[in-house]
């Protein structure tokens, strides 16, 4: 998931045409037969930066993507919850880390990308700018955020650049935890009180529509991801993967006894797909422009958070120079 | 301090005793005892391994791959150093 960054224009284009075109064709035709690039090998300027971008702010989603669950760490209502939540918590930080280490192959420090999301000139997806309101969201994202993001990352995994698809490969493996995590106490609460099945569906509501939006604008609207495509970085297009995502998650809601908030949403027998009615993106560019309902407290948290720990960095530094100082008497006294 | 100081390191797993040690992503950390322990949490937390190497990142030597062609040469230009250049007759059998 958290591919949006592929939906921009690449900011800085001016360098392009200056590539050496006998390179330019001999990688071109090394992508064509699916002959996968890794880090020190030649590569045009405009793939290197959109490769850069896009894994910077996948990293960035995994990051920010903990906020919203942590969210409910300390009220989850069970230990055996608690520590499911916990364990997902762990994963999308370590998602985080893969992500980050893929990019720095690219030659981007893990400095540069971590001051670049905490100005706020860098992305992250725009699902985790939305709150979780009540225990069921925490079933509704493993259920359709992370859904989405498995759908969204499994093709990762062809990615034409090595370190990025091989990152992918891990991400995908542990991604399928958290969906039936989410799936689990989405059953759970559907199938308990009256109460729990409305907390179920509340989220439901919520949910559904920001995690539609994560496959980002209809391809009429998207023409930037033309070369994305040609690169072999994105192999699917934003509409088709929704397709396929909303194809999936309609029989497990009818499953649950919920309703999709989609009153327009209907089976087409020609086409075997689920038609959904007509996305609202003023919201969305509204979330991707800073003004969802999270956007302030998800950036204000991380910055808090890398302010507060400057001292545990700052510790292990003395304590790794004050050993090795140690090390280096004790040689020379010997 | 800033994390430009903080070096990288290489991560090593082996998943089984029989097995060698696989590259299977990196880290930074500050010495190595961090780096064993941040690579046990980050890539051993489903049972990947019982064994980890860390290595810092700036002591390994790689080839180039712009001399790939010329570097590796040798081993394209000798293709009788594999079993199947040489013919055996049908009647040897499996050799």
């Amino acid at each position: 998931m958290y591919t949006q960054a592929l939906n921009d224009k690449d900011p800085s284009p001016a360098e392009d045409t200056i590539e050496d075109p006998v390179l330019a064709e001999r990688f071109q035709s090394r992508i064509d037969q699916e002959l996968r690039i890794e880090a020190n090998d030649w590569m045009p300027a405009a793939y290197r930066r959109t490769l850069q971008r896009q894994i910077a702010q996948h990293a960035h989603s995994e990051v920010i993507g903990m906020q919203p669950e942590g969210n409910w760490l300390t009220r989850a209502p069970t230990l055996k919850r608690k520590a499911i939540l916990l364990a997902k918590i762990q994963d999308e930080a370590g998602h985080g880390l893969y992500l980050y280490s893929a990019a720095e192959t690219l030659g981007i420090s893990r400095e540069e990308m971590e001051s670049q999301l905490l100005t706020g000139k860098a992305r992250y997806s725009s699902i985790f700018n939305y709150p979780t309101l009540n225990w069921a969201d925490m079933g509704a994202i493993g259920w359709l955020v992370d859904g989405a993001a498995i759908m969204n990352q499994v093709p990762l995994c062809r990615c034409s650049y090595g370190p990025y698809a091989r990152a992918m490969v891990r991400v995908c493996k542990e991604e399928s935890f958290h969906q039936r995590q989410g799936y689990d106490i989405m059953t759970q609460m559907a199938k308990g009180t009256a109460a729990q099945k409305a907390m179920a569906q509340d989220a439901l509501n919520r949910t559904w529509w920001p995690s539609i939006m994560m496959f980002g604008p209809h391809d009429s609207d998207s023409s930037h991801s033309e070369q994305s495509m040609a690169w072999k970085i994105k192999r699917f297009s934003n509409d088709d993967l929704r397709q396929k995502f909303i194809n999936a998650t309609v029989p497990q809601a009818e499953y649950l006894g919920l309703t999709i908030p989609d009153p327009d949403l209907k089976f087409n027998e020609e086409t075997g797909n689920w038609e959904s009615g007509p996305i609202d993106w003023d919201e969305f560019k509204q979330v991707l422009a800073g003004n969802g309902p999270c956007n302030h407290l998800r950036l204000s948290t991380r910055q808090r958070a890398v302010a507060e720990g400057e001292w545990v960095r700052e510790a292990a530094a003395a304590h790794a120079a004050k050993q090795s100082a140690r090390a280096t008497n004790k040689e020379e006294a010997a | 301090m800033n994390l430009k100081d903080t070096p990288l390191w290489e991560v090593f797993v082996r998943s089984k005793n029989g097995l060698s040690h696989q590259h299977v992503g990196s880290l930074h950390a500050v010495d190595a005892t961090m780096a064993l322990q941040n690579a046990r949490d980050v890539y051993t937390r489903r049972a990947e391994g019982i064994s980890l190497w860390v290595v810092p990142s700036n002591a390994i030597t790689a080839s180039d791959p712009v001399d790939r062609g010329e570097f590796f040469e040798p081993t394209a230009s000798k293709v009788y150093r594999h079993p199947t250049f040489y013919e055996i007759p049908d009647e040897v059998g499996h050799m």
